[in-house]
């Protein structure tokens, strides 16, 4: 490898983003470990000839002001989000090549989540980690990987296991997880380390190139200013006190074992979008819908309210939303507002419907003009909540208490017994819809089998409701 | 354009996919996990990009990230999650960056309940994260507006390059009611100032930190300036039978379909009454109520929301004690019935003629 001393072209020539200042030097303190990551970092990039495409992510920390010497493309991100910042990117701009730049506090403290399931999930970035053992720029408080005793302005009398636990041992916590490609500890201490480290970020990067996966390289860097003491002792203090707590060396490497694959860019796609969002095609032909009437229906079931309710799994929210869907083919505007969430599960459901000639204000139905209930409880519930002049349908083999009610109309259906009788339980809703439309004539008969196609995704089972809805219906006729 | 019959949440997708875009990060939760699950489900198809982040906080910055980058992107989430949130929020309003912002309200404080509330017009109308910064926020109350508004919620958010909410709730996001989509798709604006590939974006800097008081002061002056830009030309309200109105009901969201409901059973009764609703919430139709207020015919105005009067403030802000204003409002995860918002009206008209 050929040494270079020249500034490499990936900085500015002057860092005109600094405000103030000599803007030919770096904001950064004398014997700071961030100047020569920087420089490496930038030679990397220069001689992978990626300049054009790297984008730099630089959340809180000293090393937020990077901005002001790379001549990538920069993004500043909130403190430890930067490996969410560069998923985002990333994700967008596949072909780019991201770099995650973070210190301790924020990667190992306030971003702990963020750059693990970054890597967890194997993202194509590189991570570059600055392990100083302290916060820099709030000055000099402790990190989490702060050592034991080590006196910071937090820890005055010195970290206590028992206070503040023991340092975050990142690249091991790392190197936990499945995904990651390369993840290795250096430190920038003397000439033959300082050289392993430039290595490892080259070849963090290059794999990034080659479009192989994560990787995390952590640096053990001094922070003179924040340790207090002089830089040529501070990289003793690396070499003697962080090195036996966060051991030198490559915890895994599998870029061998992946091929190298090229940078694509994330293509527009925005053709027949319609089919695949599963609405209607542009083209379609839009069927005449007539705005219905109820003219022929008494007054007190004109734009009826509809309550229909149950155990979860009788169908309720189907059957409610079949109510909504032939009325919207038969050109009325329609609602369904279900209850939902944990009610949903194994408890019990209800829907309110609004089937109106009018727009629909409130979707909810507090008073009903139909209550149709599959179970005892939604009996009790719901039946003083109906409009004088409404109408019960009940489940008759599930209810065993007769409604009470003089001023409504009360229709018993052994639904679920009917759907028995056609093999299936289920079916029970459809038994129920049929049974309204008959006694009611809100929906003829064959309006409602002609759409159940339009609500019943699984097509298979159209059949078995079709003879439902009749079954219903002949009921009705039966009774009569 | 066929109609077919959706969830709300269902619909914002479809929307959002139309209006170009293709990039999805969120965390699931009730009652807005539907969005997440239709993204989950179509942006796969469509070339997108959908993650289920770590957390609401990860979701908001990797829809940073992805705004940096150039492209249309989105999250939803509901109560706790916005809240988590507010931090990146403030981040992509101080960086300038447009994304758009789903919250389906639920009952609050704390982990309250998931039924629909309208309790985050507080956190997300008047800000939620740090700093003098502005969410455009737009309140849909049909199945059609969830499409509809979300689509227009990436126009506005590239506009001014800013965050824009849709801020509904619960029951809009999980009732179903007929929809129809527009037969063109669109397809993002090129950005110049975004962080990309090729030359042009690698001069960019997408940026909230700003050291000099001088500099700071004078980025947030040009936020203000665009502000003002927006709240001249992005005010939208819907007006119902206000010409001769007496008591003015002042509402948004799914309340506004009630308080048109119950307007529906009083005025044939010769009870004159309208409503102002707003559309957005911010730039607040501030004029036109003030106008309202200042009419002969008007002689009260009556605020109701699904919280403990959130927006009363701004109604407040905007009759400017011209015309008596009160409140009616339910929490926890009622939504006010017609019956109760009839005898409401009633008793304010009696109050207000005695």
């Amino acid at each position: 490898m050929k040494v270079k001393f020249a500034k490499p072209e990936t900085f500015y020539d002057v860092y005109e983003r600094k405000a103030g200042g000599d803007q030919t030097v770096t904001h950064y303190c004398p014997g700071c470990g961030h100047g020569n990551i920087h420089k490496m970092i930038a030679e990397a990039i220069a001689d992978l000839g990626v300049q054009d495409r790297t984008v730099f992510v630089s959340p809180v920390g000293c090393s937020v002001f990077a901005y002001y010497y790379f001549d990538m493309g920069n993004i500043q991100a909130a403190h430890g989000r930067a490996p969410a910042v560069a998923t985002g990117v990333k994700r967008s701009h596949p072909d780019s090549i991201v770099i995650s730049y973070q210190g301790d506090g924020d990667l190992a403290a306030i971003g702990t989540a963020e750059v693990v399931h970054a890597a967890n999930r194997g993202e194509k970035i590189t991570v570059i980690f600055v392990n100083n053992a302290i916060y820099g720029m709030t000055g000099g408080q402790m990190a989490p990987t702060t050592l034991v005793g080590q006196r910071t302005t937090t820890t005055p009398y010195g970290r206590s296991p028992v206070n503040e636990g023991y340092p975050i041992r990142v690249a091991e916590l790392i190197n936990a997880l499945q995904a990651p490609v390369y993840i290795e500890r250096v430190a920038l201490t003397d000439a033959k380390h300082t050289a392993q480290t430039r290595k490892a970020i080259r070849k963090a990067l290059t794999y990034q190139v080659e479009n192989k996966g994560f990787s995390l390289v952590e640096v053990l860097a001094a922070c003179p200013t924040g340790w207090g003491v002089h830089p040529t002792q501070a990289r003793e203090w690396i070499k003697e006190a962080m090195e036996p707590v966060f051991p030198l060396g490559c915890f895994r490497d599998r870029g061998a074992e992946i091929e190298a694959a090229p940078l694509e860019p994330r293509p527009f796609i925005n053709e027949d979008l319609h089919e695949k969002l599963d609405v209607p095609s542009p083209g379609l032909a839009v069927e005449e819908v007539v705005p219905g009437t109820m003219d022929h229906l008494p007054e007190a079931l004109r734009n009826p309210r509809i309550k229909v309710a149950g155990f979860g799994g009788q169908g309720v929210l189907m059957l409610g939303l079949g109510l909504a869907t032939v009325g919207m083919k038969l050109g009325y505007h329609v609602s369904w507002l279900p209850s939902y969430g944990p009610e949903m599960r194994g408890g019990t459901a209800n829907c309110s419907v609004r089937i109106s000639t009018n727009m629909i204000g409130a979707p909810t139905v507090a008073e009903s003009d139909l209550l149709v209930a599959f179970n005892r409880p939604s009996v009790e519930k719901f039946e003083p909540d109906l409009r004088a002049g409404g109408m019960l349908f009940y489940d008759s083999s599930l209810v065993d208490v007769a409604p009470q009610r003089g001023d409504i109309g009360i229709v018993a259906v052994p639904a679920t017994k009917l759907a028995d009788e056609l093999g299936n339980t289920k079916a029970a809703n459809m038994v129920m819809f049929g049974a309204i439309a008959e006694k009611t004539g809100l929906f003829k008969e064959d309006d409602v089998r002609s759409h159940l196609g339009d609500f019943i995704k699984k097509k298979k089972l159209i059949p078995l409701n079709e003879e439902a809805v009749a079954k219903g219906a002949q009921f009705v006729r039966d009774m009569a | 354009m066929a109609k077919i019959i959706l969830k709300g949440n269902e619909a914002i997708i479809r929307g959002a996919v139309l209006a170009g875009c293709r990039t999805y990060f969120g965390y699931p939760i009730t009652p807005a996990s539907e969005i997440a699950e239709a993204a989950a489900a179509y942006m796969p198809r469509v070339g997108g990009t959908f993650l289920q982040a770590e957390s609401e906080v990860a979701a908001i910055n990797m829809v940073y990230g992805a705004a940096a980058a150039g492209v249309r992107a989105m999250t939803a989430s509901s109560g706790p999650g916005i809240s988590l949130k507010m931090e990146g929020v403030s981040y992509l309003a101080g960086a300038e960056l447009p994304c758009v912002i789903i919250s389906v309200g639920r009952g609050g404080p704390g982990l309250g309940n998931i039924a629909p509330e309208q309790g985050d017009y507080h956190q997300v109308v008047w800000g939620g994260g740090h700093g003098s910064y502005r969410n455009i926020v737009l309140a849909p109350n049909s199945v059609q507006e969830m499409s509809d508004m979300t689509m227009l919620a990436f126009e506005l958010a590239d506009r001014y390059r800013n965050p824009v909410f849709v801020l509904t709730d619960g029951a809009i996001g999980q009732m179903m009611e007929p929809v129809e989509f527009p037969d063109e798709s669109r397809v993002p604006p090129q950005k110049d100032w975004a962080i990309g590939v090729g030359p042009g974006p690698r001069k960019n800097l997408v940026s909230s930190i700003f050291l000099d008081a001088d500099e700071l002061e004078g980025s947030n002056k040009h936020l203000m300036e665009k502000y003002a830009q927006i709240e001249a030309e992005e005010i939208r309200f819907e007006e119902y039978q206000l010409d001769d109105a007496e008591l003015v009901i002042v509402a948004y969201g799914i309340v506004s379909r009630v308080a048109r409901s119950a307007i529906e059973t009083l005025r044939p009764q010769g009870v004159k009454v309208g409503l102002l609703r707003p559309i957005t919430l911010w730039p607040f139709p501030e004029k036109k109520l003030a106008e309202v207020a200042g009419r002969r015919h008007v002689q009260t105005f009556l605020d109701v929301e699904m919280n403990h009067g959130q927006m009363i403030k701004d109604v407040k802000l905007a009759v400017l004690g011209r015309k008596p204003v009160s409140f009616y409002g339910r929490m926890g995860g009622h939504i006010p019935t017609e019956v109760e918002l009839v005898g409401e009206i009633q008793r304010q008209m009696e109050m207000a003629t005695a």
